[in-house]
């Protein structure tokens, strides 16, 4: 107790008696075990995949699985070349981020710098609805409304499935994202350096391009790193409306399968437990959770490192 | 630098006109840019929920909640497992993950020391949790709780894995809710002799608690719009009965969407939107109680 009431009472020696009080230590301890669930969380999520993933390299070669463009492990003769998957992965994702990044910007530009207090007030919640879309909700959009939509403007042909229509969608459900977090970064830069900027003369679009932007930079490009995170690992609208047969391609217009929705299809298959295909899910899981923590990790050195401290 | 050398180029075109109130075009140029792109995302919205609710209206009767799901006829199939699947799921989510995720945000906000290195990693820890993606929670679900620790694949390892799915988003809106509250209150109940809990308890969380229901109810709507982990756990069979017990296998209604948008024929698709309009209502209720709750109940300090 003494060292934890140090922020509220500072220093000096207590006036009262200093009987222990077993209470609070046993509301401590809960307060505790409480916190380390989330620790238990991640050291559960590193088992889950650990084991699974060293038996799954004790069969296919490292060499054999990151090189390789062969991928097709529910078929027989099996083939584990994960690129294919990983291009796609890609693929989607960066069709998501070309809709994503300069919408979102623009919304958050717009939402900082330009709305009244009126018209935050009406387009800020909507921006939370389109947040709180189920993504099964967005697939089943991509798949029966935007891919037809699609096919009737595109001069070439779509599969029923595909790529473009996917990362279409992922994008516009990671606008918010982008778009509140660039607008949090865009919010801190204080007044004074857009009334300098307003002072000599530079109009509306100057300061927020030339002044707000780059103060809020390190917070824009984590908002940007992070929406790729949650693009890379979307799983309910790329296997609806993208995912399928895995080849190795780069082409929008055809169906491919990323990593999270081959997760998504082989885990809910009937493969037989213990089964090389079982321990592929694991590995491509635990490839899914190294590039998404990377990111995470990044995103959030950058902020730290990069950011212009005001004062 | 930057602003020296870009008020040079706005300035350099025409005469010094100090009086000048034109708008340059490009400015005009921008905005409408600006506003175009919110546009966008408006429209898709208003376009997707337009076509879901368009497509889905003419089977939105109560067949859809009095009938169970059925593969070989759809003209009578419902949803009744999936609505009730999703109603246990998420009493059983809110009941593990709410009290863990106060907890644990009480733990970080008024004992933690920050300048203990073990504090500042479980800070770490939960920021990285909230960017894993929930596929991987489903890999958790299926590896761990439902065959290491053996809880098989019901009820409640759907529950478990929803629930610390979202308590990382419990952890931060309920530390925010408890770091609203202002020091000046903690130091008068201690200062009155109460203990440290007793300040927590009597003063911090009733202050706090319209701010944590708030975030509480906006994880819970994230959960039960879930469907990736449950897809892993092998819940996405057609289910014909309620859960009776923690343990039964259970569907829920955005599996059941996934499950009928995977079906070839078209009175599937049908269905799948009606039950999206009655994923997205019940959405829209809990969304309308959490901003309720938060501009009625919070307090201005």
């Amino acid at each position: 107790m003494a060292s934890t009431s140090k922020a509220t009472v500072p220093g000096g020696p207590s006036l009262g008696r200093s009987r222990p009080r077993y209470g609070e230590l046993i509301i401590k301890v809960i307060l505790v075990l409480a916190a380390a669930v989330s620790v238990a969380t991640t050291i559960g999520i590193v088992a889950a995949l650990l084991e699974p993933t060293i038996e799954f390299f004790g069969t296919v070669s490292v060499v054999e699985f990151f090189t390789s463009i062969e991928w097709g492990p529910l078929f027989s003769p099996p083939s584990f070349g994960v690129l294919p998957i990983v291009v796609a992965t890609l693929l989607v994702t960066i069709i998501a981020m070309i809709v994503a990044i300069p919408l979102g910007l623009a919304a958050a530009i717009y939402l900082s710098e330009y709305a009244k207090p009126r018209v935050r007030k009406i387009i800020k919640p909507v921006l939370e609805v389109l947040a709180g879309i189920p993504t099964v909700v967005f697939g089943f959009f991509a798949l029966t409304f935007v891919t037809p939509l699609l096919r009737d403007f595109l001069p070439f042909t779509l599969d029923y499935r595909n790529a473009l229509s996917g990362g279409l969608v992922v994008g516009v459900m990671i606008i918010p994202t982008v778009a509140s977090l660039a607008e949090d970064a865009m919010s801190a830069v204080p007044n004074s350096l857009r009334e300098g900027a307003y002072a000599l003369a530079s109009s509306r679009m100057i300061v927020s391009l030339r002044v707000v932007l780059p103060a809020a930079l390190s917070g824009i490009i984590a908002a940007i790193i992070l929406a790729f995170s949650r693009a890379i690992g979307e799983t309910m609208i790329v296997v609806i409306a993208t995912g399928g047969r895995s080849i190795f391609t780069m082409n929008p217009a055809r169906e491919m399968d990323t990593m999270a929705s081959f997760i998504a299809r082989a885990g809910s298959g009937d493969v037989p437990v213990g089964s090389i295909e079982y321990k592929t899910i694991f590995a491509v899981g635990a490839l899914l959770f190294i590039m998404t923590f990377l990111m995470n990790y990044v995103s959030a050195k950058v902020v730290r490192r990069y950011r212009e401290a005001y004062e | 630098m930057t602003v020296l050398t870009s008020i040079g180029k706005a300035a350099s075109p025409g005469p010094r006109q100090l009086a000048g109130r034109r708008r340059p075009v490009r400015e005009t140029v921008f905005l409408i840019a600006l506003q175009f792109s919110l546009v966008i995302a408006i429209a898709f919205l208003a376009v997707l929920l337009a076509y879901v609710i368009s497509k889905g209206w003419a089977r939105l009767d109560p067949r859809l909640w009095e009938n169970m799901p059925s593969i070989r006829r759809p003209e009578n199939a419902g949803a009744q497992s999936a609505i009730v699947g999703t109603i246990y799921l998420m009493g059983l989510t809110a009941l593990f993950v709410i009290p863990t995720g106060v907890l644990a945000a009480i733990y970080l906000e008024e004992y933690a020391d920050r300048d203990k290195w073990y504090n500042r990693l479980l800070e770490l820890n939960i920021q990285n949790l909230a960017g894993i993606p929930s596929i991987v929670y489903g890999i958790l679900g299926l590896g761990i709780i439902a065959r290491v620790i053996g809880l098989g694949f019901g009820l409640i390892t759907g529950a478990l894995t929803l629930a610390l799915l979202v308590l990382p988003v419990v952890i931060i809106s309920a530390r925010e809710a408890i770091r609203a509250v202002p020091p000046s209150i903690r130091e008068g109940s201690l200062a009155l002799g109460a203990t440290q809990w007793q300040t927590i308890y009597r003063q911090v969380l009733p202050s706090s608690i319209p701010g944590i229901a708030t975030g509480s109810i906006l994880a819970l709507s994230r959960a039960i719009g879930e469907a990736a982990p449950l897809v892993m756990l092998g819940a996405a069979t057609f289910v014909a009965f309620n859960p009776e017990s923690l343990t039964d296998g259970f569907t829920a209604l955005p599996l059941q969407i996934y499950n009928w948008i995977g079906q070839s024929r078209p009175e599937f698709g049908v269905l799948a939107s009606s039950a999206i309009v009655v994923l997205l209502a019940l959405l829209l209720v809990m969304n309308s109680v959490a901003i309720l709750l938060r501009n009625r109940y919070q307090k201005r300090w």
